[in-house]
């Protein structure tokens, strides 16, 4: 396939995403990473090349619109089973390092 | 026993030929035996499968004559098990014991399904080859040196090598028909909506759908038939009734229209697949099927289309990743931002992080529009060129992949060749169509597969002529050398 556009991303940009993502990479990683992701959003420059002038988005296929349940108790509390997998919880609560001094 | 297919098993279950508890002690001991070079599964659950096999074989001594009583299966570890480990590949989910059970394995365990334990996979569904789990990757059972494909690999080669008679997948864009066609298996992906996602780890929220990987549409049509219907707990899951799976399985073909697609016969098909492909087809036309050459204008744009859609999703679906409520936690973490991104990063695998990472740029400011909103847009093109083939047609088919599996490592360092596998499987999930793979042919050893799309929500029809195809040929019997 021709790509109608390189992208060529820096070590900087990389960085810059991977912090959107909340994801810490090592230095060693960002220059791989530049390269694989400029392949890929090199390949998904082809979306260019369509004509979608007048075309709707599809977010999700089938043609339903999403049902709406009734408005009443349907879950039980299971507070203490869905937190048993939680790496750290005090009271009901899931504990992370302090953010407010 | 295990040569059986599932449904021959159901048939000596229900006439008292074989227990539950022998055909569970048989896959055990198989699995025991076999899977150590397959590394097809992450968790066997044995202990827990033969006090199910025991309880299904009183069941049905008082009577209860469910047709999938007592057979074993798999589940692909991306599905909750509550009390069992589900790891989905990750790092990240080394150490998760579901608090709860996927509406998937709910349903199976009550039609009576005996689980053996939970498939390899690639890491959060992402790959085409397992070669991405972070429990290392599953060999197939076909050619070691081989891919068994992905995402659900370790369910199609454990399927293959008969340690099961069947196996739950998922398909977010051939997650279960490439590693099907790569293991020389009949497995399906439903209607988007057909089966529930509650319980199943997201990856794609619009993309992903669950569905079986067996030997034979027969096998499949059992199956989906426990798998499918509305689920409260899942809002996306569709209240369009299930028709029974099975009933018309023995229409003869006679009249039914398959669309061919000009497209999927040019450029990156390999020969040999496109010659299996073309045999198969006039073997639809020996049964009756008349072929018809149509269009998909838009097909070279899927892939491109499909890798910003589903990296999209993805990065927000794996925010919930972040160390705090589940899944792995960095140690002395220095504060909040450390918290999060230190365990993302030790929790996710490479690939993982380059989805989330495509994702979050095509989602960013400044790149939407040009991304994400171009690739909805395209998505709508090819969603609409599958409804004009379809207003002449019954059934689309094609090849399932380009090429029949390939050597592990031979893609692993570029992330660009691995993605053109999907070539053929990504339109079915854009859509939201209904698309199934089976076993077509054989290339240097290695099986082929051939896939069916249907309407949405005609996986009757689908399946109808894939079980047609297979009382006319013998590939879906072949077994792998040293597995018979």
């Amino acid at each position: 396939m021709i790509a109608e556009k390189n992208v060529d991303l820096t070590e900087k940009d990389v960085k810059g995403i991977a912090h959107l993502a909340r994801i810490g990479l090592e230095e060693a990683a960002l220059a791989p990473l530049a390269k694989d992701l400029s392949n890929v959003l090199t390949l998904v420059e082809q979306l260019e090349a369509a004509n979608t002038d007048g075309v709707e988005p599809l977010a999700h296929p089938g043609h339903s619109s999403l049902r709406l349940r009734d408005d009443t108790v349907s879950e039980e509390n299971q507070r203490e089973t869905l937190q048993s997998p939680a790496p750290d919880t005090r009271d009901g609560y899931f504990l992370v390092p302090r953010v407010i001094e | 026993m295990h040569e059986k297919t599932l449904a021959e098993q159901s048939r000596l279950l229900a006439s008292g030929e074989i227990s539950s508890s022998e055909l569970t002690n048989h896959y055990l001991e198989r699995i025991e035996r076999l899977d150590g070079d397959l590394n097809s599964l992450i968790t066997v659950t044995g202990a827990a499968a033969k006090k199910a096999a025991t309880a299904a074989d009183e069941k049905r001594k008082a009577g209860d004559d469910s047709p999938l009583l007592g057979i074993p299966i798999v589940q692909k570890d991306i599905f909750c098990t509550k009390d069992v480990l589900t790891t989905c590949g990750s790092r990240m989910l080394e150490n998760f014991v579901a608090p709860y059970d996927a509406t998937v394995v709910s349903k199976l365990d009550t039609a009576g399904m005996v689980n053996l334990g939970k498939a390899n996979m690639d890491e959060f569904a992402m790959g085409s080859s397992n070669e991405n789990s972070y429990f290392g990757p599953v060999a197939n059972p076909w050619n070691r040196k081989c891919v068994p494909g992905g995402s659900s690999g370790g369910s199609a080669a454990l399927v293959a090598a008969r340690l099961a008679p069947a196996a739950t997948g998922t398909d977010t864009g051939g997650s279960i028909r490439q590693p099907a066609a790569f293991c020389g298996l009949t497995g399906i992906k439903p209607t988007y909506g057909r089966v529930s996602r509650y319980g199943m780890i997201a990856f794609a929220s619009s993309l992903d759908q669950g569905g079986p990987l067996a030997h034979t549409a027969e096998d499949c049509a059992m199956l989906l038939q426990a798998m499918a219907g509305e689920d409260e707990r899942d809002s996306t899951s569709s209240h369009e009734p299930v028709p029974d799976f099975s009933s018309s399985l023995q229409q003869p073909l006679t009249g039914l229209k398959i669309g061919v697609p000009e497209e999927y016969f040019s450029a990156g098909l390999d020969d040999a697949v496109a010659s299996c492909v073309q045999s198969s087809l006039a073997e639809m036309e020996k049964l009756g099927a008349t072929l018809k050459s149509v269009s998909l204008p838009n097909q070279s744009l899927c892939i491109p289309a499909y890798y910003v859609v589903a990296p999209a999703e993805a990065s927000s679906n794996l925010s919930r990743f972040d160390g705090v409520r589940f899944g792995h936690r960095c140690e002395n973490a220095q504060d909040i931002e450390d918290l999060y991104k230190r365990s993302r990063d030790e929790g996710f695998g490479s690939e993982v992080k380059r989805r989330i990472m495509i994702g979050t740029y095509a989602l960013s400011a400044g790149y939407y529009d040009a991304y994400y909103l171009k690739a909805q847009k395209v998505r709508r093109l090819i969603s609409d060129d599958f409804a004009n083939a379809f207003a002449d047609v019954d059934l689309v088919a094609g090849p399932t992949t380009p090429t029949p599996a390939f050597e592990t490592g031979a893609k692993s360092d570029d992330p660009v060749s691995m993605y053109l596998n999907d070539l053929y499987t990504v339109s079915a999930n854009l859509s939201g169509l209904p698309a199934l793979s089976m076993p077509c042919g054989m290339v240097d050893g290695l099986p082929v597969g051939l896939q069916l799309l249907g309407n949405y929500f005609d996986e009757v029809r689908v399946l109808n002529a894939a079980y047609q195809f297979q009382q006319a040929t013998d590939w879906h019997t072949l077994a792998p050398n040293g597995i018979e």
